[in-house]
């Protein structure tokens, strides 16, 4: 029998139908876990606590998750066509680390992806405050967060890649490949901007200023990520020497403004969000808040 | 348990489960095979068990479930009784692993198929566009040189690009 008749006349049939094969599908989620076991179960590594491993997989997992959620907002809102295709596609590559890295999370913790994404209250989230607020579809906003978040992410992936835990590093391994694009796309559009007319230049430069409070929170170090992951700190020269090569080509300066506050010295590593971060949760959460377990 | 893998031309009493496998064809570019995508990892048959491990071209490709369901109806079709259809990550997809004629079927669909990928560390690259380059050829026209319209096209893998000779557009597969 030829196997390859199977909905080869319309790709699209096959995402449409259903047969007596098919499980019913829960709204939400494909059920990684489930038929994933292969990797997302494997054991902790010897000398690695359990609960660190799960608490650091939602740190990286919840910075994706919520900067996926914020760039979707750019869908029929970008300045172009190509554009809203590109911050989709970058998306769509962080909300796919996400749902490994809060599937190996779930794993660990006797939850899953979906439980730890849609019902979890915001002093629960780990995320850096970079990824909070909205661009208020401000291109050059969007653009300057992407920039510090991906140069970022990129020299920490990188590192990740030598983790004891085969989760973490085949995340970093297919991440780093994934994260490549999303830096240079939006080191192309810095130098774009910011090299080009005064008023780009001088909108690219508010961007920045938008975002650079969120800045230093990036290499602040909690134990848990020296216990199980990389040193954010360990990330600053390399992440300062990217960011200066590209705001100097880009004639954009480096906006010299303090770090946003902590308490008591604890920032979104601890629970500890922007006000932001309530609007995006009450978003992302709220169908599957309205209807737990639905499935279609 | 048999372990079959690529080119094994083992016989059992059941259709070839690997073969069944190949010829399954790529959601979003149908005019693959997944054989021809490179993404099958193993096929393994014990009686009228299957296992199928596959790997996903991006951490979020929305095309995987699809894939794991065509397998499973596939094999579910071709008279296996039990299919277990399993992702791995690792080791990444590259787009090295598109096999030859699916490097053809791709440029005869009008798809610049993929460069080698790149290998060592991330270069910065702070150069302005400098217009039509070489490395990707018109897979309508066959044109040398083409230039980049957008690094993301309609798919993960894909880039969106033009031809100087003929106007065309056309996508092209990202390497990775």
């Amino acid at each position: 029998m030829n196997a390859s008749h199977v909905h080869t006349e319309n790709a699209y049939r096959s995402l449409s139908e259903t047969t007596e094969l098919d499980d019913p599908r829960w709204a939400f989620g494909t059920g990684i876990v489930e038929e994933e076991g292969a990797e997302l179960s494997s054991p902790v590594p010897s000398g690695v606590d359990a609960t660190d491993l799960a608490a650091y997989c939602l740190m990286l997992g919840d910075d994706a998750l919520v900067l996926q959620h914020r760039l979707s907002e750019w869908v029929a809102n970008a300045p172009e066509l190509e554009e809203e295709v590109a911050l989709a596609n970058i998306a769509l590559d962080l909300l796919g680390q996400a749902r490994v890295l809060l599937g190996r999370a779930g794993h660990l913790l006797g939850s899953d992806e979906d439980d730890l994404a849609y019902l979890r209250t915001e002093n629960e989230f780990r995320n850096v405050r970079l990824v909070e607020p909205s661009d208020e579809l401000d291109f050059a906003h969007c653009i300057a967060r992407l920039l510090l978040f991906s140069t970022w992410r990129l020299a920490l992936l990188q590192r990740l890649q030598q983790s004891a835990d085969p989760v973490l590093a085949a995340v970093a391994a297919k991440g780093v490949k994934e994260v490549a694009y999303h830096r240079d796309y939006a080191v192309r559009w810095t130098l774009r901007l910011g090299d080009g007319t005064a008023h780009s230049h001088e909108r690219m430069q508010a961007g920045l200023v938008a975002v650079w409070p969120y800045y230093d929170e990036l290499f602040r170090s909690t134990e848990i990520e020296c216990r199980v992951g990389v040193d954010p700190a360990g990330l600053r020269a390399e992440v300062d020497d990217v960011l200066d090569q590209v705001l100097a080509a880009a004639t954009l300066e480096r906006p010299t403004i303090p770090g946003a506050f902590t308490v008591g010295g604890r920032a979104g590593r601890e629970g500890l969000h922007t006000e932001k971060l309530g609007l995006v949760l009450a978003e992302l959460q709220s169908i599957a808040r309205q209807h737990p377990g639905a499935t279609w | 348990m048999v372990s079959l893998v690529s080119g094994d031309s083992r016989q059992s009493d059941y259709p070839h489960s690997r073969g069944v496998v190949a010829g399954v064809v790529d959601p979003e570019m149908p005019m693959l095979t997944l054989d021809d995508l490179g993404v099958i990892r193993s096929v393994s048959e014990d009686g009228g068990a299957v296992t199928v491990t596959i790997t996903p071209t991006y951490s979020g490709c929305p095309a995987v479930e699809e894939m794991r369901a065509d397998i499973r109806r596939a094999l579910t079709a071709a008279g296996y009784e039990e299919v277990q259809v399993r992702t791995v990550f690792s080791p990444a997809w590259s787009t090295d692993w598109i096999s030859d004629a699916g490097r053809r079927k791709l440029a005869e669909a009008g798809i610049a198929p993929p460069g080698p990928a790149p290998t060592g560390p991330v270069v910065l690259n702070l150069a302005p566009p400098a217009g039509p380059s070489a490395h990707v050829r018109c897979p309508h026209c066959g044109a040398p040189a083409t230039e980049e319209i957008s690094r993301f096209g309609p798919t993960a893998c894909t880039a969106l690009r033009r031809c100087p000779a003929c106007r065309e557009p056309f996508e092209h597969m990202k390497e990775m």
